[in-house]
């Protein structure tokens, strides 16, 4: 195996971008930024990959338009994941891997305020006895949520503790568009929106991009004094029909943890789209107590749709370059209810 | 914006049994290797990954396993009114199906409730053959829609399933989009200089596609060029608004660098050549509005060809 490490990230994020769902207008200046990080050019980059919808943007090809940003001239080796960049990332990795190239530009980007974003995620879902009833994605996670609490797997108020701590946590976060102390108290006190669920206890529809720069052991040090190496990744998936396992389990989540060496992290960033989704992967990746968890605020200060997942990663990398941490794990889902699940673990050296 | 568009697809043996149960109203779930019935039938077991082979008709009542209340439907659910998603346990089955449950409000709803189908008026072969559930012992609802999903196989297996799909986008333009198109609005066509190639691209795009860097210098480019390449539509498609044959276009106006998509008429397909001098023929004036349509089509301008130098950069 190649040593790779994470040595690039940047993002923007807001609650509503008022530019084209491509994105592009987004992408130029966060590639700027990270050239400016690692002190390298497009030249220096061996392959990009990118994960974004067309579902989101509601045109066909639309990662293609993306490309504009990256100044493909002469032609750039480039690929592309309909999923959460943190999957792109993974591609780009093994891309890495296979000695082809030494470095990686990996970005995602999605604009859910184009539409209504938990109506249109019911496409993700199984086409012939799903899809057609429409199961927005607020709902599938109050079925989980209750199924937990019906369990006394978790309860209302260890809910609202994951809701108060990232709304304080979110704070520090430029980027978090839904922010400011909160107190568990002051998230019970809010209305039931999706029995069982409170707005607070769902992430933000909001828009945004980002983007991260590997580079393998050859080239690492070049653009960082304290790369964060990759010493883990790994993704599961679970079945697809909410009925076919136990929602307040992710086993695909336990897996990947697993494979990808999470035991022993000091800090972890988790994408946990609705508070309850942050106790299940907290107990499926075994962190304990003393595990700084979401330092950012997590994906309930902000998700914007394909690169919340990536997002995570850096954050975590991010906390390893400034010495916070020495080993970090980012987790990105995607799918209903946590189906599918990337765990990616780095560590300063 | 909206996109519109139907999903046909092909149903494999046990969808397509499945799909006949509920067009009959029967509900039918797969038994899996550890003789558990899972409803809908999965078409390979989880554990084992070996098809699933035996189906078994199950009740029409149920239990309910779990729910979240939708307090603000959005287009297309089973109901229009708030009402709960649920993940229900029918008598026989082992595994929960996902569906709807018609109550007025979360108080009236439980686990542990039981409930009932209730088909929709017509049957077609599809998941929504179940309008919703209603609690044993409750009036039925009215259904509020019928089911637009499924087939028109009336008789013998249902083999497929059309599924519509529309998705609703404020398409926001970028600010090089708004401003091609405010300039179309006053019969002006917009590109942008790249300010390090120096490329005039039209429409403007967000960033130049060479350099990767803003497209800031904005230029006014006229409405006649050189028709690059092209083809001739001749198959007929759903929501085409021209007769075929006509031929579409790329259009390279003078003084810019990338091809401009439009229409050529005013002339026999079979006339139409690579090379050919265009120009762009304007609706009138008060049909104008911030869109590219303001441009009818391009046509001949009866020149001499353009040379093949001026334009083999741009095939």
């Amino acid at each position: 195996m190649r040593d790779v490490a994470v040595v690039g990230f940047a993002q923007r994020q807001m609650k509503e971008f008022e530019g084209s769902p491509t994105c592009v207008e987004l992408l130029v200046p966060i590639f700027a930024e990270l050239f400016e990080q690692t002190g390298w050019t497009k030249d220096d980059i061996g392959f990009w990959c990118s994960g974004s919808s067309d579902y989101l943007a509601g045109r066909s090809f639309s990662f293609v338009t993306a490309v504009d940003a990256i100044g493909a001239l002469p032609p750039v080796m480039e690929s592309h994941v309909e999923m959460d960049a943190a999957w792109a990332l993974y591609e780009a990795w093994i891309k890495i891997q296979t000695g082809e190239v030494d470095t990686a530009l990996v970005y995602g980007f999605g604009k859910a305020s184009a539409g209504v974003l938990r109506r249109t995620l019911a496409l993700q879902l199984d086409p012939y006895t799903m899809t057609p009833l429409w199961p927005d994605t607020v709902s599938i996670a109050g079925m989980q949520a209750r199924l937990g609490i019906e369990h006394g797997r978790w309860d209302a108020r260890a809910m609202a503790a994951v809701v108060a701590h990232s709304r304080t946590s979110s704070l520090d976060n430029e980027y978090a568009v839904l922010k400011g102390a909160m107190s568990v108290d002051d998230v019970l006190a809010e209305e039931l929106y999706a029995d069982p669920l409170r707005r607070s206890d769902c992430a933000p529809v909001n828009d945004g991009a980002a983007a991260i720069v590997l580079a393998a052991s050859e080239r690492a040090g070049e653009a960082s004094t304290r790369p964060a190496w990759i010493t883990g990744i790994e993704h599961r998936v679970d079945p697809l029909h909410l009925g076919a396992r136990d929602l307040t389990r992710s086993p695909s989540a336990a897996a990947a943890g697993k494979a990808a060496g999470s035991a022993g992290v000091d800090l972890a960033e988790l994408h946990a789209p609705f508070s309850h989704q942050e106790l299940i992967l907290r107990e499926e990746l075994g962190l304990s107590e003393n595990t700084r968890i979401n330092p950012s605020g997590g994906a309930l200060g902000a998700n914007p749709m394909f690169s919340a997942g990536l997002i995570r990663i850096g954050e975590a990398a991010k906390r390893i370059w400034a010495g916070e941490s020495d080993k970090a794990l980012g987790h990105a889902t995607s799918g209903p209810a946590l189906q599918q699940n990337l765990v990616c673990v780095m560590e300063g050296r | 914006m909206r996109v519109d568009f139907d999903y046909t697809r092909s149903l494999g043996p046990v969808l397509s049994q499945f799909m006949t149960g509920l067009r009959d109203r029967r509900i039918l779930g797969g038994v899996l290797s550890d003789g558990q019935v899972a409803v809908p039938p999965p078409e390979y077991d989880g554990s084992t990954h070996q098809p699933v082979t035996e189906l078994v008709p199950v009740g029409d009542e149920g239990v309910v396993q779990t729910w979240a209340w939708v307090s603000e439907p959005v287009d297309d659910q089973p109901l229009s009114v708030p009402f709960a998603f649920a993940l229900i346990l029918l008598d026989g089955a082992d595994v929960p199906l996902l569906h709807a449950v018609a109550v007025d409000s979360p108080a009236a709803m439980e686990t542990g409730l039981r409930v009932k189908v209730q088909w929709a008026a017509e049957t077609r072969g599809a998941i929504t053959d179940i309008a919703c559930f209603v609690p044993v012992g409750a009036s039925e609802v009215v259904s509020t829609s019928s089911s637009t999903e499924g087939s028109s196989i009336t008789e013998g297996a249902v083999t497929t399933l059309i599924t519509p799909v529309n998705l609703a986008y404020d398409y926001a333009a970028s600010p090089e989009e708004s401003k091609f198109f405010r300039g179309l609005a006053e019969g002006k066509i917009l590109g942008q200089r790249c300010p390090k190639c120096e490329k005039v691209y039209v429409p403007p795009r967000g960033a130049c596609p060479v350099d990767g860097v803003p497209t800031t210098d904005e230029i006014e480019l006229p409405d006649k060029g050189t028709l690059t390449t092209f083809c001739i539509v001749n198959v007929p498609f759903l929501g085409q608004k021209i007769v075929p044959p006509y031929v579409s276009a790329y259009v390279l106006l003078d003084g810019a660098d990338i091809g401009f998509l439009h229409l050529i008429l005013g002339v026999d397909a079979a006339e139409v050549r690579m090379g050919m001098r265009v120009k762009a023929v304007w609706k009138p004036r008060d049909e104008w509005g911030t869109t590219i349509e303001n441009i009818s089509h391009f046509e001949p301008t009866g020149e001499p060809d353009a040379d093949y130098d001026t334009y083999k950069q741009h095939l």
